[in-house]
């Protein structure tokens, strides 16, 4: 890795040791096609160690807490969480598939599989290393790959379970299924590597949600997850992350998405957990006529820092990709977006447009922004745009020469400024709860 | 209803109303007019509160109360209500949302209860025949994307809904098209009311084609240079502002 050397790798390396981060022993329910992708990952971890304050991808991100921590890795509930303390996260429609994971570990009691279109496959990942490993050889670690970064080797080394949905071609999958990574106080000091594989052949349609959520808020717990999309041709998408890890947590995450031609993809995430949370999220445009839309919004405060990095992969002609990104930062919190677009030489007719808007209601609330535009094709329609800014007065005096008291003009341009991304998730049961999460951090309006 | 008394303000360091003396009674509309830079849209802004300006001198009393003392949203829930220039665009929340928001907490002033949504929108009803308007805008963010025209037409539905005692509509006439004009002067007049007044602030006299005011004001660098009936717009209109301004000049 480059900038990465010298003393600092060193000590890297050691405290690889220290946190006895050797390879997972072999289990019946690792197949074998696993084992050499595991090591291989490992051996790209060992080699890399973390990634430090050098390396131009998380400069702006301060991952010592991680590096420097001791995690333990797995962690047994030492009680049954039940359904009423899940209630919180757990929304839309009670036939929908929501998968819960709690401390890492699926759990089948607190899980509920809807009635699914047939050929549809959702359930845990572990269950189907099990069961059936051919679709998952052709998919798992091959998409999300371990140079991507040494989290992601972390996460391929020791990944134990998660969410897999597989939705056959020409299958509309009708009602999304949600991914539920639960963590509890028996967590505390541990981190877990949460991997979701989302498979979803030509022509098929689905819309999957995953919420990384905390029942012991304050606790400090390591969350490195992975996700893989493969959006087949003519396939359509919705992926909503929710992220909401207790404020004192660590949430590193990377989704990979690998799309073919004809293909629709949008995602949305929202970040408003996690004393640091990182999320890159990556889309591969592998096709022609493929269309990629980002939407994020972050909410932070406190000393938060919540970093997006996207890269958006133009690799085929004719394709579309659309991102807007808004952060509403309070307190000492700050936030980093990196938004790059690669546009390959072959890439003509590329249409890509990025846009971050930060909204400070602080003055000690921070921003790094940085587009990151690489074009190698000259017939293309790319810009980018980023603001940092603060409410406009002139709005503020609208609203409150209609009678809106100042106080409460504020939370509601504020919550205008992050509605304007959430209205566009086209799932209603989804766009709702993050309506109310919005809400619920802005204060009621 | 309005007393201004030697009003003076100032945006930065530029001095833009140099002493207004102003009363609007109830029942009456007044058309404030001048040429560019004459502080007429300044005076509607001090109006209802605008902390772009600074007062710094004079007086104005809205129903006997300091109207310069009380913050924007009071001077709003008291019955000031300022049809701006140019509306401001919200996107992210809809023009039903923002109205509600609005009519609630002038209500919850009054300590009335506030309406629910589907309360609300029979209540809507029939303000958006007055604008000549389907309930579709209601659902469309708050003047985003609108046209100048479908933008005043808002500023005139917001009236209705609001149903201020006095009305300062800021060139609202501005850029209007013949139709939108006319809806937008028929829901002036449809709101007049005995115990309301209106202050038009325009730089045409075509709009008090059809709205007919009591008095007309000329507003000159700072200052009214002259008041009078409705013909006094008209003879501006045939002669325009320059005339008024060397006669004034001559005098002083």
């Amino acid at each position: 890795m480059a900038g990465a050397g010298g003393r600092g790798s060193v000590v890297r390396k050691a405290s690889l040791q220290e946190f006895g981060l050797t390879l997972p022993v072999a289990t019946a329910d690792s197949p074998d096609w696993l084992e050499p992708v595991r090591k291989a990952a490992l051996d790209r971890f060992a080699a890399t160690g973390f990634p430090t304050a050098r390396d131009e991808e998380w400069r702006f991100t301060p991952i010592a807490p991680i590096a420097q921590g001791v995690w333990r890795r797995g962690t047994t509930p030492s009680r049954e969480i039940t359904l009423a303390e899940l209630a919180p996260f757990i929304f839309g429609h009670p036939e929908w598939t929501t998968l819960v994971f709690v401390d890492g570990g699926y759990s089948e009691v607190l899980s509920s599989t809807g009635e699914l279109p047939a050929g549809v496959q959702a359930g845990s990942l572990a269950g189907a290393l099990q069961a059936d490993g051919t679709l998952l050889e052709k998919h798992l670690a091959r998409h999300a790959s371990i140079e991507t970064s040494p989290f992601t080797a972390l996460s391929t080394a020791f990944m134990s379970d998660g969410g897999f949905v597989h939705v056959p071609a020409d299958t509309d999958l009708k009602r999304p299924v949600h991914l539920v990574f639960v963590t509890t106080a028996d967590a505390a000091g541990s981190v877990t590597h949460p991997r979701n594989l989302v498979v979803v052949e030509p022509g098929a349609r689905a819309s999957v949600i995953e919420s990384y959520v905390s029942l012991a808020e304050g606790a400090t717990y390591w969350t490195n997850a992975v996700t893989e999309v493969v959006a087949g041709a003519n396939s359509w998408i919705e992926h909503t992350r929710i992220q909401r890890e207790s404020e004192r947590a660590y949430h590193v995450g990377l989704t990979h998405v690998e799309q073919q031609r004809d293909s629709h993809y949008r995602s949305f995430t929202l970040a408003m957990g996690g004393a640091l949370a990182r999320h890159n999220l990556h889309a591969r445009l592998n096709g022609e006529n493929v269309e990629t839309l980002m939407y994020g919004l972050y909410l932070t405060r406190g000393d938060q820092v919540v970093d997006n990095h996207t890269a958006i992969y133009h690799d085929q002609p004719n394709c579309r990709s659309w991102e807007v990104y808004k952060g509403v930062l309070d307190g000492r919190s700050r936030a980093v977006f990196n938004g790059k677009v690669f546009v390959k030489p072959e890439a003509q007719k590329t249409d890509a447009k990025q846009t971050n808007r930060n909204l400070l209601l602080s003055d000690t609330a921070k921003v790094d922004t940085k587009p990151q535009l690489e074009i190698f094709a000259d017939d293309v329609k790319c810009t980018h745009g980023a603001t940092v800014g603060r409410l406009d007065d002139v709005a503020l005096f609208y609203a409150r020469s209609r009678g809106v008291p100042a106080e409460k003009a504020q939370r509601l341009l504020t919550y205008a400024f992050a509605a304007e991304v959430t209205s566009e998730i086209v799932l209603e049961p989804v766009r709702d709860e993050l309506d109310r999460l919005v809400r619920e951090r802005l204060g009621e309006m | 209803m309005l007393e201004i008394k030697g009003l003076r303000a100032k945006a930065g360091d530029k001095e833009i109303l140099k002493g207004i003396d102003l009363t609007v009674n109830a029942g009456e509309i007044h058309a404030v007019m001048g040429p560019n830079g004459s502080g007429k849209s300044t005076l509607a802004q001090v109006l209802a509160g605008h902390p772009a300006y600074e007062v710094t001198a004079g007086q104005v009393l809205y129903e006997g109360n300091d109207l310069l003392d009380m913050d924007p949203e009071v001077r709003a829930q008291a019955g000031i209500f300022l049809a701006f220039q140019y509306p401001v665009e919200i996107p992210g929340i809809s023009n039903a949302y923002f109205l509600r928001a609005a009519y609630n907490e002038i209500r919850k002033s009054k300590g009335l209860e506030e309406v629910d949504s589907m309360d609300f929108l029979d209540l809507l009803e029939q303000k958006l025949q007055l604008v000549e308007w389907g309930p579709e805008i209601m659902s469309r963010a708050v003047n985003s994307g609108f046209s100048g025209g479908e933008k005043k037409r808002n500023e005139i539905l917001q009236m209705a809904v609001l149903e201020p005692k006095l009305a300062i509509l800021d060139e609202t006439d501005s850029g209007l098209d013949i139709d939108a004009l006319r809806i937008v002067a028929g829901g002036v007049n449809a709101l007049r009311k005995p115990d309301n007044a209106t202050i038009i602030v325009t730089h045409y006299q075509r709009l008090l084609n059809y709205i007919v005011p009591d008095q007309v004001h000329v507003l000159s660098a700072g200052r009214i240079v002259r008041s009078g009936g409705k013909d006094l717009a008209l003879d501006l209109e045939a002669r325009g502002y320059e005339w008024l301004e060397q006669e004034v000049g001559a005098a002083s």
